[in-house]
């Protein structure tokens, strides 16, 4: 169904179980058609989002739910994520948490300079470091980087950041159209689908070509209201149409077991406001002023 | 010139004079992510102590960029599929075309001004915020400011300079902008927290309540030479030296700057000849950049500090 390709060739070697999926051989040629394409951007241990989506795009008529990476960080129980994840048969794209979990690296490589949002990224990191287990981490280690399947007419690349790198942040407000177009053409697709910034949106450009950005299901986008979101793609008529879908789940069960945890305060208060109060400074000026602090 | 503050002017004056051998190192232009102007040139109301190109409202070495001139490279920077624009000086500001330079730039994508704020009037605060309102792009003001008292900032930025900076900074909040400030620590790093605290506290009296503040590490010269060392006359970056570092850390493998006369490979270079590149944006961007200058030795250390926090190609490299 899926053609993945992956930089590093024998990471799936280390798995230590079966996996449910792997990322297949498949020529772009021979993949057969999806309809309709559910995409779930960071998951951040939302394992409470994840499974109220899930039920969601089933339910909706998705045909291919897919993950762009990002399992861990910010909420609590990691493995339940994975365990959702590999229940549900979901394939992953590797996102820059899962590969610095799957290899056991210092930090989240997101890239932070600020003394406090680096506070807050090693809370997270360690804590998901230490309570993920060895499979599910030899699992995110199989994660391709990118996958590529049809959606109706549409070749569609999904990724993690951004096609040349997966931990490069797309904001809508610091994405020109014109290096949008590029990164498309380059990457020889109709559709390019990314995460890692948190919050969604999209861009036309050009009849059945967009760049997508499923946004995150793991943390509100920084508006105020604590639901979280996903995308829904589909193809009609050589076009494409595609939804942000908001996804109400069990907040407070979810804060509840983050204070359980001991995860910070300001973590569960994002959870509940829906408005960031960590890893601000990635932020561009114009979607920080919409937010609180 | 601000960032980097605290400059590069030992080391850039220096490299300038050695002409660039055949065993000069390069760097490939990977991609053009970011596309700097020298929008006023050499031209500044201020002289600090600090500046590395030396700007002052009488160098005139470097002239004002026209409208003309920046929507030239701007037109080019489509094809080249430039990803942010910045725009510094002297002090932009002094370019009496800015506000329609940002506001050409601004249908294109987004850009970002290094200003020392202290030409910051509240009319103008306010067209540039309806300039920011009206785009899809976020404009970014990023403003030095050294020091967290009168005394601290003006030892090296000059009388007077921050009360006006203040003043400046002011009035960009009370726009609706959420301005970085740019400081270069001069202090021992294990006092950062309570420098930013002071900071933090500085701003929510001008009623800046989501503060931004990058706080530069600071380099190898002037007062932090006599701390510790300096950088050696000698000092540059050998092929050796690049065995397993990766070039994408260097600004020039993504960046290039544009001048009233000639692009040169990154904006710390303004005035090295074995750096200007082209009379063109794209003649320019197909030679890589000659990392022959001591400045680049610097580069080499401390990475790329001119981008913005979290800027999507630089912070997180
Ligand atoms: S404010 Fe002017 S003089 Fe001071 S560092 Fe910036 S460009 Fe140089
Ligand atoms: S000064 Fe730095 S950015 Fe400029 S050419 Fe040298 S290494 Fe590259
Ligand atoms: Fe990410």
């Amino acid at each position: 169904m899926i053609a993945a390709r992956e930089q590093d060739g024998d990471r799936s070697e280390t798995t230590s179980a079966p996996p449910l999926w792997r990322p297949g051989p498949f020529a772009t040629t021979e993949v057969p058609e999806v309809r309709k394409v559910a995409a779930f951007g960071g998951i951040y241990s939302n394992h409470r989002a994840l499974e109220v989506a899930i039920a969601d795009a089933t339910e909706r008529g998705a045909d291919l739910l897919l993950c762009l990476g990002d399992l861990g960080a910010f909420g609590p129980h990691p493995d339940r994520t994975a365990e959702i994840l590999r229940q549900a048969e979901i394939p992953v794209v590797r996102g820059n948490y899962d590969d610095s979990i799957a290899r056991g690296l210092d930090d989240c490589q997101c890239g932070y300079t600020d003394p406090k949002d680096n506070h807050y990224a090693r809370i997270s990191y360690d804590y998901t470091l230490a309570n993920t287990s060895p499979e599910h981490r030899a699992w995110m280690g199989s994660f391709p980087d990118e996958l590529r399947f049809r959606l109706g007419s549409l070749e569609v690349l999904a990724v993690h950041g951004s096609p040349r790198r997966m931990n490069e942040f797309l904001w809508e407000t610091t994405t020109p159209t014109h290096f949008l177009d590029g990164l498309v053409r380059e990457a020889d697709a109709d559709v390019v689908l990314g995460t890692h910034t948190g919050i969604h949106w999209s861009r036309p450009l050009g009849p059945g070509r967009w760049y997508v950005n499923a946004g995150a299901l793991g943390r509100p986008p920084n508006d105020g209201n604590p639901e979280v979101w996903y995308a829904m793609l589909e193809e009609v008529d050589g076009e494409l149409v595609h939804e942000f879908i908001p996804v109400s789940y069990a907040v407070e069960a979810l804060a509840n077991e983050m204070a359980d945890e001991g995860l910070p305060e300001e973590f569960i208060e994002t959870i509940r406001t829906g408005w960031w109060t960590t890893c601000l400074e990635v932020l561009p000026g114009k979607e920080r002023s919409r937010g609180r602090h | 010139m601000d960032p980097p503050p605290g400059g590069w002017k030992a080391a850039a004056s220096a490299g300038s004079k050695s002409a660039p051998g055949p065993d000069v190192p390069t760097a490939p232009l990977e991609a053009l992510d970011q596309l700097w102007f020298q929008v006023s040139g050499t031209v500044c109301n201020l002289r600090c102590r600090h500046c590395f190109i030396s700007c002052a409202p009488d160098n005139h070495s470097f002239w004002f960029m026209t409208r003309e001139q920046v929507r030239d490279a701007l037109e080019d920077s489509v094809e080249l599929g430039v990803k942010e624009y910045y725009f510094t000086g002297g002090e932009p500001f002094m370019n009496h075309e800015m506000e329609a330079i940002l506001a050409d730039t601004l249908e294109l994508g987004p850009a970002t001004v290094l200003t020392n704020a202290t030409l910051m009037p509240r009319r103008r605060a306010r067209a540039l915020a309806r300039l920011a309102e009206d785009s899809l792009y976020t404009l970014e003001m990023r403003v030095s400011l050294d020091g967290i008292t009168r005394e601290m900032n003006d030892a090296i930025r000059g009388e007077g300079a921050f009360d006006r900076c203040v003043e400046g900074t002011a009035e960009l909040v009370d726009a609706g902008f959420l301005p970085i400030i740019t400081c270069m620590r001069s202090w021992p790093e294990a006092e950062t927290e309570g420098y930013l605290e002071a900071f933090r506290t500085l701003l929510a009296g001008l009623g800046y309540h989501q503060p931004r503040i990058k706080i530069l590490p600071p380099l190898l010269i002037g007062e932090e030479a006599k701390r510790t060392r300096g950088y050696e006359d000698t000092e540059r970056i050998t092929h050796e030296m690049l065995h397993g570092f990766d070039l994408g850390n260097l600004l020039c493998s993504r960046a290039r700057l544009v001048t009233a006369r000639g692009v040169q490979a990154c904006p710390i270079l303004l005035e090295s000849p074995a750096a200007r590149l082209g009379d063109t944006l794209a003649e320019a961007a197909s030679k890589p950049a000659p990392l022959g200058e001591s400045a680049c030795f610097t580069c080499y250390l401390s990475g790329s500090i001119c981008s913005n926090t979290g800027s999507t190609t630089g912070a997180d490299r």
